[in-house]
Parts: structure tokens; sequence; C-alpha cells
């Protein structure tokens, strides 16, 4: 495997959520959400009852990597940041470490100056959360026994299961 | 790369349906979208040309259900199978969990198939997996078209690590869940193994 699969733990869970609720009331934010590298939403906040984030997080990976290819034909070794701007809607992209991306959806109730201040503040935030999961995931895989996989224990018939 | 959300109860897994151009990748994603729930499947996006030629992805995310108590997602992606997309099969790539190899049956067909089962080697090894380790499954797709290359030898020419392949109809179904069955196993079994 080319890397090990992301785990998120429960209590991580909690800071991220938090941080980004605080970024989401900060700039005046009408969804802020976080999404791996790889295209899985990890975590969302505000008006997404009416928003397919599940796509949004897909495509926005997509857009990363694409803009990221264009970056490595340039020399350069990444754009860490992106900024798609609608009639109504803006959409603030940036990337944490080299492995997660912050979005950031507002409207005229925000700016764009102000988003670009808040983010690069939260983003020093999610950094070292994102430094603690990376640690206690190496630190967990160090000691597999007392780990409780939810996977150790599957089983054919849990599979055929799935397909019903 | 799968993602294990403890905190929710999710698994999300990634497979990558890749091939030549005009194999029937997207055909195959448009069948398990016409045929899962609305409850069990989100929205299928085609990042397509005017022609419906695949563009960068088509993405659909679905299901299946829970395994101890963790729902179990995949997010399908296919590849644009055209040559010159290469930059953007490589992105499609990262993180990935398990490939469907999808080939055209068609005679005419059997270089691209050859050209492109080499290109997944080569762009797999790029972002650091291996074609001979990782979950993988072929569907030899276009079964009912009267120009086919016999089984036995399609077979030999494209799997030469014998995993499981399956006969494929895709415009018809046939195949299709058989195919996304396999590699699903596959790659909840490698999960066990990692654990």
């Amino acid at each position: 495997m080319a890397e090990a699969g992301m785990v998120m733990y429960e209590e991580e869970f909690k800071h991220i959520d938090a941080e980004l609720s605080k970024l989401h009331q900060q700039v005046n934010a009408k969804v802020t959400f976080l999404v791996d590298k790889n295209g899985q939403l990890i975590a969302s906040v505000g008006e997404t009852q009416n928003l397919d984030t599940t796509s949004l997080a897909s495509l926005t990976a997509g857009n990363i990597a694409a803009t990221g290819g264009m970056a490595r034909l340039l020399g350069e070794r990444e754009f860490s940041i992106l900024f798609h701007e609608g009639e109504r809607d803006n959409i603030h992209i940036s990337m944490i470490g080299q492995r997660v991306i912050l979005v950031v959806v507002f409207d005229q109730r925000s700016s764009l100056g102000l988003v670009r201040l808040r983010v690069k503040k939260s983003v020093e935030v999610f950094t070292q959360i994102f430094d603690r999961i990376l640690k206690k995931v190496e630190k967990e895989s160090g000691k597999k026994i007392e780990t409780k996989s939810p996977f150790a224990e599957i089983t054919e018939e849990d599979i055929e299961k799935l397909f019903g | 790369m799968s993602f294990i959300n403890y905190s929710a109860r999710e698994i999300n897994c990634k497979i990558v349906y890749y091939g030549p151009g005009l194999c029937g990748k997207t055909t195959n994603l448009l069948y398990i979208y016409k045929k899962t729930t609305p409850d069990s499947k989100g929205k299928m996006i085609s990042l397509a040309t005017e022609t419906e030629r695949t563009l960068f992805f088509d993405f659909l995310p679905l299901s299946l259900g829970t395994i101890r108590g963790f729902k179990v997602r995949f997010h399908l992606y296919t590849v644009p199978g055209q040559v010159f997309y290469d930059a953007s099969r490589k992105l499609i790539l990262r993180g990935v969990d398990g490939v469907v190899f999808v080939a055209d049956s068609q005679v005419e067909r059997m270089e691209a198939n050859i050209e492109s089962a080499e290109n997944l080697r080569k762009n797999l090894t790029e972002q650091g997996f291996n074609l001979d380790t990782i979950p993988y499954t072929v569907q030899y797709n276009k079964r009912d078209l009267p120009n086919v290359v016999p089984l036995e030898e399609i077979n030999k020419s494209l799997n030469p690590r014998s995993v499981p392949y399956f006969e494929g109809v895709a415009t018809q179904g046939k195949g299709v869940f058989d195919t996304l069955k396999e590699i699903a196993k596959q790659v909840i079994l490698e999960l066990k193994k990692n654990a």
C-alpha cells in the first residue's frame, strides 16, 4: 500500500468539528467542510441540508488534484489556495499539510479578505490536530492487539450480507 | 486509501474502474446507479464531454449496509479511457483500494486492452501500488457482440495474475454486480488483513 488508510477517532473528531464551527461563525460562512485529499468527506458544518456534500467532496478533491497536476507542470509543488467566484456563492479551497482540504462556501454576508485571514489561522489549528491523529495512528498500529479494529473479525458471511 | 471514521462509525473505500476508451466503465456505473435503491446511493457525477466521453471521471457513492456496526461505503470512480487523458488517470488512482479492469472483448480492441492494462500497471506503480497485490478483478465486457475474442484467449492475455474474472454485457447489466461484489469482497478482506 502506498499510504496507510486514514483513521478518525472520536476525540480528534470533536476538536475538528469545534474548529470548523468556529471558522464557520467567524467568517459568516454558509458551509465549512473538510475533505481528505482522496475525496472522502471528513466533517461539515453549516447549511448542508440541501447540499450534496459527498459529491462536493469528491469534486473538490478532483479539483485540487487537477490543479496540483498543473502546478507540477509549471515547476510548482502545489497551488495551496483555490478560489471560485460565483454570482451568489463563492468557494475558497485550501490545503492543510499534504493530506486534507479545507473548504469554505460563502456569499455576500462575508468577504474574501475575511475568509483568507481566518482560514489561515484555522489551517494552523487543523495542522496540529492532524499531526496528533497521525501520531495516534502510528502508535495504535504498533500495539495491534489492544486496538479494537472492526475488521479483525469480519467473516465471508458478513460480506455476503452486504449484498443481501 | 480507506477512511475509517470511528466517530461516525463509517468506513469509506475507493474503487476505480479502469480500461480502454469505450469499453463500458461508465456503463457499469450507470447500471449500478439504476439498479440500487435511492437510499443506498448518492448522486452520480459524470464529468464528460458533449459527446458523453468521460473527460475527468465519473463518481458514484454507494452505501452497502453495515458490518459490525460500521456503515460501509464505496466510492466508485471511472477513469477517462482515451490515451491522451493519462494525467487525469494518474490522479484518480490516488488512494485507490481496489481496481476493476473492464476490457472490451472485441477482436479489434485487443491492442487497446493490452495498452490500457500496461498503463494501469505503470500508473499504479507511480502511485506506490502494485498491480500484483492490490485488490483486483477483470470484466470482459461486450460478450454479446459477434466478433469477440474467445474467453480463454482474452483471459490469457489480460489476466496473468489469474484473479477472478467475469463475462459482462454492461448495457444489459450482465456481470456488473458480480464484478462489484468481487472487488468489494477483496477490498474488505484486505482491510481485515491489515486490521
